[in-house]
């Protein structure tokens, strides 16, 4: 008693949806580092680095 | 812990730690993945056990997941930890993911087995609840502008939504449910065969490794967005509202 269409749909989905999400955190920290490094270029920094 | 108690010092941490979190999860997965595949095929369910090692570790994670948000709840309201509303808030996308893939590849292990997608039954009806605990959780981060105002209504609602867990962990018993009772945790042993049991083990330590490597870097996209928004808000003259 197998059903392969079910095993496959269900590692499908978790593939697209692992995938999906570790895409979504590496792209979100490509945003955020580029933000942080146009602001670095405009001479705006943190309060912290610019006392040390 | 006290090291990464600074989000600085967490950054300088993470940095180092996080390839080797991305390369562990992605081997023991992989290894997992084998085994589950190299495993022998159940004396009822045949082949369809498959699905069982994607399942369980991602329910698992599920309310792991949750676990931890309550936790840093707790630490924002009680011990105003400076990464406390960071992890919770980085944890909430990743933990709604792992709940919708339990979700998702339980309908479909469900219904070749019990003949049904659905049924309203305690331990599927109290998982849908958590899907949705998550949602509102992501929704009410969403509604404030000032990531530092949401913290602390946030961690309420976090620690008052964690008494859903017990009730996930123990629906099956409590009540007369379609779901199977555990078999894995249990007080008189697992009840499943070595063979079908040491790949899911493996699966699950996978999940978990990724799960981390996700959560951390998620924090640090978080931290990233945090220190964006309070220079933006600086360099136009405003004024941020006190942290927490």
């Amino acid at each position: 008693m197998s059903h392969y269409g079910f095993i496959f749909a269900a590692y499908a989905v978790t593939a697209i949806v692992l995938v999906g999400l570790i895409a979504w955190v590496v792209a979100d920290g490509r945003t955020q580092k580029a933000a942080l490094d146009e602001l670095d270029r405009r001479g705006i920094r943190r309060r912290s680095d610019r006392a040390s | 812990m006290i090291e990464l108690a600074n989000p600085t010092r967490f950054m300088a941490l993470s940095k180092r730690l996080l390839p080797w979190l991305w390369a562990a999860a992605a081997l023991v997965t992989i290894a997992g993945l084998v085994m589950a595949f190299r495993a022998p095929a159940d004396y009822q369910q045949g082949r369809t056990v498959l699905i069982m090692y994607i399942h369980v570790p991602a329910a698992w994670l599920a309310m792991m997941c949750y676990t931890i948000i309550a936790l840093s709840g707790l630490g924002t309201l009680v011990w105003r930890h400076p990464l406390a509303d960071v992890s919770a808030r980085a944890a909430a996308p990743i933990g709604a993911a792992f709940t919708f893939l339990a979700l998702v590849t339980g309908s479909l292990w469900g219904k070749p087995m019990w003949g049904t997608w659905w049924v309203w039954d305690a331990r599927l009806t109290s998982v849908l609840l958590l899907f949705l605990m998550y949602l509102g959780l992501i929704a009410l981060w969403r509604a404030f502008d000032d990531p530092v105002r949401a913290a602390r209504p946030a961690a309420i609602l976090a620690l008052v939504g964690f008494v859903n867990v017990p009730i996930i962990k123990f629906s099956v018993e409590w009540w007369n449910t379609l779901h199977q009772p555990a078999s894995v945790f249990r007080l008189d042993g697992p009840t499943i065969d070595p063979a079908m049991l040491w790949p899911l083990l493996v699966m699950a330590v996978g999940y978990t490794l990724l799960f981390l490597a996700l959560h951390t870097a998620a924090m640090r996209n978080e931290i990233m967005r945090r220190r964006v928004r309070a220079m933006r808000v600086r360099a136009a003259g405003g004024v941020l509202a006190p942290a927490e």
